[in-house]
């Protein structure tokens, strides 16, 4: 069974389209990069996906109508919408002992255990606490519960780089076992690259890219072109030209390993310039993804 | 540790072991019934501040009551009773006051405040159903504070009774006669009867409507609450010189005694005659309740439908 299975979804805010007939299909067990410039629809994407918001078009999450079986549907899903959603009165112990209460599938020690490492004491309340220690605090509250997907849409906002880092290393060592999906929405796409199977960029309400990190690995090449090699290059096709290093760089959708390699130093592309290029080709914008 | 446990298992194993899936509903009602009452602590503190310092004015005031004892015992014993009695009542109504203010004042917040900080990501990110939260939220002005003020009034009085007989003993005087005038424990079951009905059924359409305008407002509920009632009241005077709208309005605050008393008896004085079975037989009654949970019934549609305000 998909994790997640999307057909036609649209959703509209009077006149302005948020999603104009989105098909995605996630399968169990992936970790999925959701990516795309402001106002691109990847918030309200993730919203119909929670039963947040009512949509049109075909959407089963984990086999339920999220939007008409909204609590049941999050015995088995948990998400982070961003990192100032906990009520600020609330205290640490409090947190844990409602989650507990209402959740079957929470684990207190493991809670506990997580929080044991940080500084966040008991008794302080959620406004108390610094931006960092309240992801902190979020994070170990959803990574104790045992949920088969995990919805995090700019998990980071806000945080430090070294926070940010230590986020996803514990998402990937503590919380992640092969089994779980996980979907991740976040303008800081490069952090999240050596965590993702599965990549999809979504652009004016389309998903314009869905591709697994295998494929892009292997489909996608960029060169730093030797100059004098540079009109050899653009006979190629390459889908995307930029300047760098006082050099050009051509960026290949299915090119030939061998050939390229002649042209210059061949590497992998980052996902923000494949981004830029995917995404800037499709709509003419000249960017959109912010660092 | 569990993860390491986690991580060890093979994948049907692991989903062998998944917990239960279901908590009871009574035990989430009891912990979204807990939530409020960390979120929104002034409902008990506020009443319990209230007494305080009424008790505080009551031990100046007792100074004289040897005082006023000896010039009461020559007064018909109509007359004593009114005056030892008085400071019960000035407590009890201070407190249904303070009840009916917090009240409004809770269910014009409670649907609104966890849409204006976000939180409602949160409580919806759990398997807590907007029925088990929009009813745990209307328990509070229907069934909590209620009880919670009535036995602050109750604890109250016992203290100005137990305050009270120290005065008087103290100075001699003779304490049954003061205790004869008071009887605390009938005074307890009229006030919780005056408030189970006037200020919760007959009012419930008031406090629904409260509960669907916080659901509803982005911001401002309490403006939204009352200026359209009143400017439809205020356009009925002024179109056609009547005022039906406002006097059916003013029917919920104050109306409704009609069937709760026998005739003629005031409602908390002792010699009254409870009649609860003609309330309960008042067809007004009925539909304000019905309207109470059409108003509450929107409300869990619209705590669905609102996102963060």
């Amino acid at each position: 069974m998909a994790c997640i299975e999307a057909r036609g979804l649209r959703k509209a805010y009077g006149a302005t389209v948020a999603l104009d007939g989105v098909d995605l299909r996630v399968e169990e067990g992936r970790i999925l990069g959701l990516i795309g410039p402001n106002g691109a629809g990847k918030t309200t994407a993730l919203n119909a996906i929670l039963g947040l918001t009512p949509y049109q078009g075909e959407l089963r999450v984990l086999g339920r109508d999220p939007w008409n079986e909204r609590d049941r549907l999050m015995r088995d899903v948990s998400f982070i919408a961003d990192v100032a959603v906990l009520p600020r009165w609330i205290r640490v112990s409090q947190a844990l002992d409602y989650v507990g209460g209402v959740h079957p599938r929470f684990d207190r020690a493991k809670a506990e255990g997580f929080l044991g490492k940080t500084s966040i004491r008991w008794e302080s309340k959620v406004r108390e606490l610094s931006k960092g220690m309240v992801t902190q605090l979020h994070l170990a509250l959803v990574m104790a519960i045992d949920a088969r997907l995990l919805v995090l849409d700019e998990p980071t906002l806000g945080l430090d780089i070294l926070f940010r880092k230590q986020f996803y290393d514990s998402l990937l060592n503590d919380y992640y076992d092969g089994n779980r999906t996980i979907v991740v929405a976040t303008h800081q796409v490069d952090e999240i690259e050596h965590v993702l199977t599965d990549l999809v960029f979504i652009d004016r309400g389309r998903i314009v890219f869905n591709r697994s990190m295998e494929e892009v690995e292997s489909r996608y090449l960029e060169v730093l072109v030797d100059p004098d090699k540079l009109a050899a290059a653009r006979a190629l096709k390459p889908i995307h030209e930029r300047q760098g290093f006082g050099r050009s760089i051509l960026l290949y959708e299915a090119a030939d390993r061998q050939q390229v390699a002649a042209l210059g130093e061949v590497h992998a592309p980052s996902i923000s310039d494949l981004f830029v290029a995917v995404v800037g080709n499709q709509t003419g914008h000249t960017g959109g993804v912010s660092r | 540790m569990n993860t390491q446990i986690n991580t060890m298992l093979d994948a049907p194993l692991r989903s062998q072991l998944r917990a239960p899936t279901v908590i009871p509903a009574a035990q989430q009602a009891y912990w979204a019934l807990r939530r409020e009452f960390w979120e929104s602590r002034w409902i008990y503190l506020a009443p319990l501040a209230v007494a305080a310092l009424f008790l505080f004015g009551f031990l100046i005031s007792i100074i004289h009551l040897p005082h006023e004892m000896r010039a009461l015992a020559g007064l018909d014993p109509a007359k004593q009773r009114d005056t030892i009695l008085q400071p019960y009542d000035m407590a009890a109504s201070l407190l249904m006051g303070t009840f009916i203010l917090i009240t409004m004042f809770y269910c014009i917040e409670a649907l609104q405040r966890e849409r204006r900080d976000r939180s409602i990501l949160f409580w919806k990110s759990l398997p807590v159903s907007d029925v088990t939260t929009v009813l745990a939220k209307a328990s509070i002005p229907f069934l909590v504070l209620p009880l919670v003020s009535c036995a602050i009034a109750f604890v109250t009085e016992f203290i100005m009774l137990l305050l009270s007989s120290a005065v008087v003993a103290g100075s001699g005087l003779s304490v049954a006669t003061y205790w004869n005038q008071v009887s605390l424990f009938r005074g307890f079951l009229l006030l919780l009867y005056h408030v189970m009905t006037v200020h919760v059924l007959w009012s419930a359409p008031i406090y629904g409507w409260l509960m669907l305008v916080s659901a509803w407002a982005r911001r401002a509920a309490f403006l939204w609450a009352v200026l359209p009632p009143l400017a439809i009241s205020v356009l009925e005077r002024l179109l056609f010189h009547t005022g039906h709208f406002a006097a059916f309005l003013g029917h919920f605050f104050t109306g409704g005694a009609e069937g709760r008393y026998a005739p003629g008896t005031l409602p908390m004085h002792p010699g009254t005659h409870l009649t609860p079975g003609r309330f309960l037989g008042t067809l007004g009654l009925w539909i304000g309740l019905a309207v109470t949970a059409a108003f509450l019934a929107l409300a869990v549609r619209l705590r669905r439908d609102r996102g963060p305000a």
